[in-house]
């Protein structure tokens, strides 16, 4: 783990007097530039912060999320799902079940809405180049991982085969249509739709998205999977994957927890030793694993 | 410290250390007794202290009783350890104000307050330190924590008396002061011995009208300590930790604790080092402001594991087990040493009187009901 300097001695002043540090806790405003629904209840906001020194210092990494805060009602802790290459705007998509996420449905386009960010580490995207990737994702959990294949596109050349497989209980809880159909032109690219509950819409796998791994090659020596979406997916899936020879440590998962802070600070986000607002959300499952199978933890 | 200059204050100029804090700029706080119990309270003289009063506490219980002495510092410890100095149980963050435009943030730092704390026990020194590796850490120095911390300054009291629930010998953080301490004190039948530890503390020191100790003094003070190390019936034994704990997840003792505990948090409350805390937001009725503030949180209740559609420690084993084992466990992973000082008042406290000095050997131990679950696989 990380290294901690020894606290200096009350009275000899320097360590708590010389340090100027930032304010972790600032919220820094952002206007609603656009608002789109993706499905019921589920919206994406464009984001842009205000202020034009904050906005140019605003750099983030794909998997890394931002507290979003409603005046008057809290924050919350929301993945980016733009690309990291446009660190101008953010989009978050934000599901309204709960008070602060409720709040923020009411607002509109060129409403004011805060920002504290960004926060945790995100996925390995600089690691894993001249490797295949694997994106599993489910439901909502594919959010996280947008920015990551934006990335990767950008850079195609840099990757060897990338395979997306997502699922959804039912068609209509499918986000970002279009983008899934963009993806599917690239080079080298195969995108693998399934529903648990689908409709006669639906012309892709029926059934969970583990039942894809089989639909799929992958060469485990030189594959890196991200994986997002419920826990018990995430558990389910994991053990398939390494069955196929694929390496604990090539395995990347995005968690989620109760997070208040972001800073590692306020002790809810915990994960056998970990903080996942700051050690995560994205963490090796080599790192997790044992944690991970626990219950009640 | 062993290597200062030792002084002897007496009895009858106690009030002198006071008064000089005072004169330096100081609000004193000290212990005093109120509602049976010991709290820190701003003190104006000697005679505000608890003299001739003393402590017994119990798993479950805590009892102040009259000694009819005159020693100065025979209660050792009330419910509150130094957190609420620097980790306050309220602490505004920012207040955010409704503008044409949105809205506008100000940080509520607290003002700089010289604040001396006149009897912190050297397990609650300890407890700080540990707060001050958590919240002065790397790139995110907590500045609200930072601003109540530099103003701090703490003048210990060295134990001679242990309760039955202390274990501070075991956990190597008592029961003598060693560092982070301006002034540490050690109370005699004849005065007070006062060293100090750093260099505000020797400017307090050297408007004290003392003397040196005497080498037999300083003898009386050393074996004092020790007898008070040796007198503690309880301890923690933490060399298999934290593999241990955690290798003790399934163990059927947090059943057993999950039965008497009764997840009120009292525990988490009066920890020295448990740092948990929510952020909660109040607006005005008019909602044009709002208060953006921190307060302690407990790992104890239904929110703290909760996330959307589910609580991911919903039973009070969850609970239980999660405090343990980050106490006495990953905090080691985290901060470098077990979050437990070995205070005793998680004991004391506990509506229920459960010890953890007798559930971590529990859980530590391969229990039968263990054996043949693992036997079955």
């Amino acid at each position: 783990m990380e290294s901690h300097a020894q606290p200096a001695t009350p009275g000899s002043g320097s360590a708590f007097h010389s340090q100027k540090p930032i304010n972790p806790y600032e919220i820094h405003m952002a206007a609603i530039v656009e608002k789109r629904q993706e499905t019921a209840g589920i919206e994406t906001y464009r984001l842009k912060l205000v202020d034009e020194t904050v906005r140019q210092a605003y750099r983030f990494s794909a998997g890394q999320f931002n507290m979003v805060y409603a005046f008057g009602v809290g924050e919350v802790a929301i993945s980016i799902v733009s690309d990291p290459d446009e660190p101008e705007f953010l989009d978050h998509t934000i599901r309204a079940v709960g008070r602060v996420t409720k709040a923020l449905a009411r607002l509109h386009v060129g409403d004011r809405l805060g920002i504290r960010g960004p926060f945790g580490q995100g996925w390995p995207l600089e690691a894993s180049q001249g490797k295949n990737v694997v994106i599993v994702t489910g439901g909502l959990g594919c959010a996280p991982v947008v920015g990551a294949i934006e990335y990767i596109f950008r850079r195609r050349k840099q990757y060897g085969s990338v395979k997306i497989l997502h699922g959804v209980k039912t068609p209509h809880d499918l986000l970002y249509r279009e983008r899934f159909d963009a993806w599917r032109r690239h080079p080298d690219t195969e995108v693998l739709l399934t529903s648990d509950k689908p409709d006669k819409t639906w012309h892709y796998h029926v059934g969970v998205v583990t039942e894809l791994f089989e639909q799929v090659a992958v060469d485990p020596a030189r594959t890196v999977v991200l994986i997002c979406g419920p826990e018990i997916m995430m558990r389910l899936g994991v053990p398939i994957l390494m069955q196929r020879g694929i390496p604990a440590a090539a395995i990347y998962v995005s968690l989620e927890r109760h997070m208040e802070c972001g800073i590692g600070l306020c002790g809810h986000c915990q994960l056998g030793p970990y903080f996942l607002c700051k050690d995560g959300p994205v963490m090796s499952y080599d790192g997790v694993a044992q944690w991970m199978g626990r219950t009640g933890v | 410290m062993a290597e200062r200059t030792s002084h002897l204050l007496s009895k009858p100029c106690f009030q002198q250390l006071i008064n000089v804090l005072r004169s330096g700029g100081y609000r004193v706080i000290g212990p005093m007794v109120r509602d049976g119990a010991v709290v820190w309270e701003t003190v104006q003289q000697t005679g505000d202290l608890p003299i001739g009063w003393r402590d017994i506490q119990e798993p479950g219980q805590y009892r102040l009783e009259r000694t009819g002495g005159d020693r100065i510092f025979g209660v050792v410890h009330g419910p509150q350890s130094l957190k609420p100095f620097s980790f306050a149980p309220r602490e505004p963050l920012l207040t955010i104000e409704r503008t044409r435009n949105g809205f506008a943030t100000s940080p509520t730092i607290p003002a700089p307050e010289k604040v001396a704390v006149l009897g912190a026990r050297p397990c609650d020194v300890a407890g700080l330190a540990m707060q001050d590796r958590i919240f002065l850490r790397d790139a995110y120095a907590d500045p609200y924590y930072q601003a109540r911390r530099a103003g701090l300054f703490l003048v210990a009291v060295n134990c001679t008396r242990a309760l039955s629930t202390c274990f501070c010998a075991s956990m190597g953080t008592g029961p003598r002061a060693t560092s982070g301490v301006d002034l540490a004190l050690t109370e005699l039948d004849e005065g007070v011995i006062v060293e100090a530890g750093s260099s505000a503390g020797e400017d307090i020191l050297a408007k004290l009208e003392c003397v040196p100790s005497t080498k037999e003094a300083i003898g009386e003070a050393h074996a004092r300590i020790t007898a008070c190390a040796k007198s503690q019936m309880r301890a923690l034994d933490t060399a298999l930790l934290p593999q241990a704990l955690y290798e003790a997840h399934e163990h059927a003792r947090w059943d057993d604790i999950a039965a008497r505990c009764l997840a009120c948090g009292n525990c988490t409350m009066v920890c020295p080092t448990c740092f948990c805390h929510a952020v909660e937001e109040s607006p005005d009725l008019d909602r044009q402001r709002s208060e953006h503030a921190r307060v302690w949180d407990s790992c104890f209740t239904q929110e703290h594991g909760y996330i959307h559609g589910k609580n991911v420690r919903p039973a009070i084993k969850d609970r239980y087990r999660m405090w343990l084992s980050h106490k006495l466990a990953s905090w080691i992973d985290q901060f470098g040493s077990s979050g437990c000082v070995g205070c005793g008042r998680c004991i004391t406290w506990c509506p229920v009187g459960i010890d953890l000095t007798v559930e971590l050997p529990a859980l530590l131990k391969l229990d039968a009901r263990d054996t043949n679950r693992q036997t079955e696989r």
